[in-house]
């Protein structure tokens, strides 16, 4: 870049998107720092989801820019975002009802190994312990031949995670992560999380503010499509405007508690 | 060229006829309805049956077709009803395979060679346009289509009935919660838009005739005109089936000396429209898959 | 620990089945071979003949279940690229040579190449859009046949295809030339089995699942998507190139739609994605098209069948073993059905 090296993983610069009046992202900045576990946060209707898609590239930002790792990624598709190193879960635990928890991750890593993809049968040994390994990094040893639709909901966004980590990411994006999980279900994840490797950067939108501030280094609020203010947690827990943000949506319950 | 013209527009407001009720069923009910060329085909073989019998015999087939629109309609809607949480692909299937018993039932009784129908008296003779040539039962096809065409946009977009049946294609599950007898809705539009199928068989026989195979081309060119015109809109149907109506008969007069050329038109018009808008010229995003 | 799992039918994933479900499988398909290429020899010409025509539909199914199956596409074009194979097979036998690799490799080129020609939009649409699309293909193929008269003989179609020459003689015996369609309809399915439970096939099974999931890992779908529509259409154009040399002669009707919707009904009878019950399904579709004897009602028997198959049989035969093959019944869980199969909910 002209101004120098970028050392941040992601740089957004002005992003916006309308969707007809409603301007659900209207010129964010976000820059994630390497190693950062930069939490996404905001009421709702902050446009957190969108500016999720638009990071993702599943969606294109009607104006601003996206930088990888200082490399501009803003027309790429998010194929070509996620060759370059950015990984995803979804929110809504999205699988593939056929194929067991292993295969399910080895369709993932086949195609990150630097091999080509076959026409023909391959016995795929490194894949498959590969694909093990993943699994039991994030507590799903043993699981591997579960077809993904029997497995239990917090059971599949662990495989979730193990899917996003198989296309070794850079940066992992995760959406919700713990949305429908039982209590049980996000300490294990809290933990998963807290130990994934320091070279992967994670950007992660989250509602649940206990788990935001158990796990995040960075957090930027989002309110009504623009940047509230971002910061370390403790800023942002004792900031007036976001506390009124959450409060003027009627969040109560949902403020730094415990 | 003022022929070609003219031959655009007769079959533009036929395609119109045949289409508008393809549309309608998709957009409303989601149902793509393969057997809406074999309906027009029951229209093309009642026409043939009753061909030169005069007037009398094509009003007789005219209104045997719209009764047996009606009926078809009816079961095509009964039918279709089990299916309604299933794939596009199952009542695709469904669709399809009632049009095979219904194009061999047809072939069965009128024996499966081609049969030519005659234009009713009056109409089967040539008029001069502008110097021009040309049949009259084409111009006449163009004034009953244009009139046809008008009624069920007025029906579709000024009425109240009409305004269900929008209200319904915009969003289903609203007018449901309304109170609203979806199936009934859906089991009427069925019926309505089969009978402008068989309707446009009937019309449309002295031009295609009637054989084997001809719904299946009647179905594409519908298909096409739905397409274009964007899924569940009655102005989109009109404006691609004028659009079709002149690409067609213009391009087979251009490509007239290249052999299987004139078949691509509609095949490229379709890709082209597909690749630049997908959701159709006029339509909204309504029918598109996410 | 689970149960044993019941082998994989082909098109499925190599999932961990255990040995001996495997060696079992083997044998059956042994055993099949066996009775298959022994059959000339006990059956009357009439069954021969029939017999062949099946293996010819079966290989013609099995390149649609490809598409339909495995990857999710439910072509109603399919037999544009079928017909294009046998029209290129028989002109290259009456103008060029017969002998034995050439029409073969000249129906596989020319399915494939107008698959490439037509697929890449067809690829890019989706759902219904896709169906109507490859519906507009066939029927514009047909058309192409049906007008193109100085080389494939218009609607009369393309008529006194010599035999097949093997080494310089022809086959004209009714058993050689059933032989000669087994090799390589045994060659054709082999090579979709063998795509089916590639890493390739793997990643077609992912985009039928969830296309978005798979574009967020980072396949481009569409490459996919396209890739696999043009093998389908190089098998379909052997499996055409076979066919005329079976019949001797090549008409439009052979690439309209009416062969395609019965290739997709052989497919759907069979169970979507089982590539066994796709030729199983072709088996029944020639049995009631050409050899009961219906009093040529074959095409209103195959109409009501398919409006039974769509009420009674919603995942085809392979549906109906208890232990199907657990991939190649896409339909077993509502949640699992491919995007085609997801309705208007």
């Amino acid at each position: 870049m002209a101004e120098g090296v970028d050392v941040s993983v992601l740089r957004c610069a002005g992003l916006s998107r309308s969707f007809g009046a409603l301007k659900a992202v209207d010129g964010v900045d976000l820059t994630v720092a390497p190693g950062a576990r930069h939490a996404l946060i905001g009421p709702n209707g902050a446009g957190k989801s969108t500016m999720f898609s638009l990071v993702t590239g599943t969606m294109r930002a009607d104006a601003g820019t996206v930088a990888l790792a200082g490399r501009d990624v803003t027309a790429m598709s998010e194929v070509r975002r996620c060759r370059l190193g950015m990984s995803q879960t979804l929110q809504h635990a999205s699988l593939f009802a056929s194929m067991t928890a292993a295969e399910t991750v080895a369709v993932a890593l086949q195609r990150h190994d630097g091999s080509t993809i076959s026409f023909l049968p391959r016995r795929q040994t490194a894949v498959r312990e590969r694909a093990e390994e993943l699994l039991a990094d994030v507590g799903l040893a043993g699981r591997g031949a579960v077809v993904a639709g029997s497995l239990a909901h917090g059971e599949r966004k662990q495989l979730e995670v193990a899917l996003a980590l198989a296309c070794r990411p850079t940066l992992l994006l995760l959406d919700e992560p713990a949305a429908g999980m039982s209590p049980a279900e996000r300490a294990r994840l809290v933990e998963l999380l807290g130990g994934l490797p320091a070279g992967v950067t994670v950007l992660f939108v989250e509602h649940d503010l206990d788990l935001v501030f158990a796990l995040a280094d960075a957090v930027t609020v989002l309110h009504l499509g623009r940047v509230l203010l971002s910061g370390s947690p403790d800023e942002v827990r004792a900031s007036d405007a976001v506390r009124e943000a959450y409060l003027g949506t009627g969040h109560r319950e949902e403020l730094f508690g415990s | 060229m003022l022929v070609s013209v003219l031959n655009g527009f007769s079959i533009g407001f036929l395609l119109f006829i045949l289409a508008v009720g393809l549309s309608l069923v998709f957009g409303m009910m989601d149902v793509l309805n393969l057997a809406h060329g074999a309906l027009f085909l029951v229209g093309a073989y009642l026409g043939a049956a009753f061909s030169g019998a005069g007037w009398g015999g094509f009003l007789a087939a005219l209104g045997l077709a719209a009764v047996a629109g009606l009926v078809a309609g009816g079961i095509l809607s009964l039918m279709t009803e089990p299916l309604r949480r299933r794939s596009h692909l199952d009542q695709a299937l469904l669709t399809l395979g009632v049009a095979f018993v219904v194009a061999e039932l047809l072939y069965t009784v009128f024996s499966d060679d081609p049969l030519s129908v005659l234009a009713p008296p009056g109409l089967d003779g040539s008029v001069s346009v502008l110097g021009a040539v040309y049949p009259t039962y084409r111009l006449a096809l163009i004034g009953v289509g244009s009139v046809l065409a008008v009624v069920v946009y007025v029906v579709v977009e000024r009425t109240r009935v009409g305004a269900l049946v929008r209200a319904t294609v915009a969003d289903r599950e609203m007018v449901s919660a309304l109170g609203v007898d979806n199936r009934l809705v859906k089991a009427a539009v069925f019926a309505v838009g089969s009978l402008l199928a068989t309707t446009a068989g009937v019309l449309g026989g002295p031009i295609y005739g009637a054989r084997p195979g001809l719904d299946a081309y009647v179905l594409i060119l519908a298909l096409v005109v739905v397409v274009i015109g964007g899924l569940g809109s009655v102005r989109g149907a009109l404006l691609g089936a004028l659009i079709i109506g002149q690409v067609d008969t213009l391009g087979r007069v251009l490509l007239q000396g290249v052999e299987g050329a004139a078949s691509f038109i509609l095949f490229a018009s379709l890709a082209v429209v597909l690749v630049l808008r997908p959701q159709g010229l006029f339509g909204g995003p309504v029918g598109m898959s996410r | 620990m689970t149960a044993v799992r019941a082998p994989t039918a082909p098109g499925g994933v190599p999932a961990p089945v255990t040995r001996v479900a495997r060696g079992r499988a083997g044998i059956v398909a042994v055993a099949v071979l066996v009775v298959l290429a022994a059959a000339p020899l006990f059956l009357a010409p009439f069954a021969t003949t029939t017999l062949t025509r099946i293996l010819v539909f079966a290989l013609f199914a099995v390149s649609l279940d490809l598409l339909v199956g495995v990857t999710g596409l439910p072509s109603l074009g399919h037999a544009g690229y079928f017909g294009a194979g046998a029209y290129a097979a028989g002109w290259v036998s009456i103008n060029v040579t017969a002998e034995a690799p050439v029409p073969l490799l000249a129906g596989l080129a020319v399915g494939a190449v107008a698959a490439a020609a037509t697929g890449w939009v067809t690829v890019r649409s989706q759902g219904v859009f896709f169906l109507m699309l490859t519906l507009a293909i066939g029927e514009t193929l047909q058309q192409v046949a049906d007008s193109w008269e100085s080389v494939t003989g218009g609607a009369n179609g393309l008529t006194g295809v010599p035999a097949v020459r093997l080494a310089g003689a022809p086959l004209a015996n009714i058993g050689f030339l059933y032989w000669y369609v087994l090799v390589f309809g045994v060659v054709g399915f082999a090579a979709v089995a063998l795509v089916a439970r590639s890493p390739f096939g793997a990643a077609l099974r992912g985009i039928r699942d969830n296309e978005p999931r798979m574009r967020a890992l980072g396949y481009s779908t569409s490459l996919y998507k396209y890739a696999v529509f043009v093998v389908a259409g190089g098998v379909a154009g052997l499996a055409g190139s076979l066919l005329v040399a079976q019949q001797r002669l090549v008409s439009p009707a052979d690439l309209g739609f009416t062969t395609a919707s019965f290739a997709l009904l052989a497919v759907i009878i069979g169970g979507a994605g089982s590539l066994w019950g796709a030729c199983l399904g072709a088996a029944l579709v020639i049995v009631i098209r050409d050899a009961l004897d219906l009093g040529g009602n074959g095409t209103l028997v195959l109409g009501i069948v398919f409006v039974l198959v769509v009420y009674l049989l919603p995942r085809g035969v392979a549906g109906l073993l208890p232990r199907g093959g657990r991939v190649s019944a896409p339909r077993r869980r509502r949640a699992s059905a491919p995007p085609w199969r997801k309705g208007s909910t």
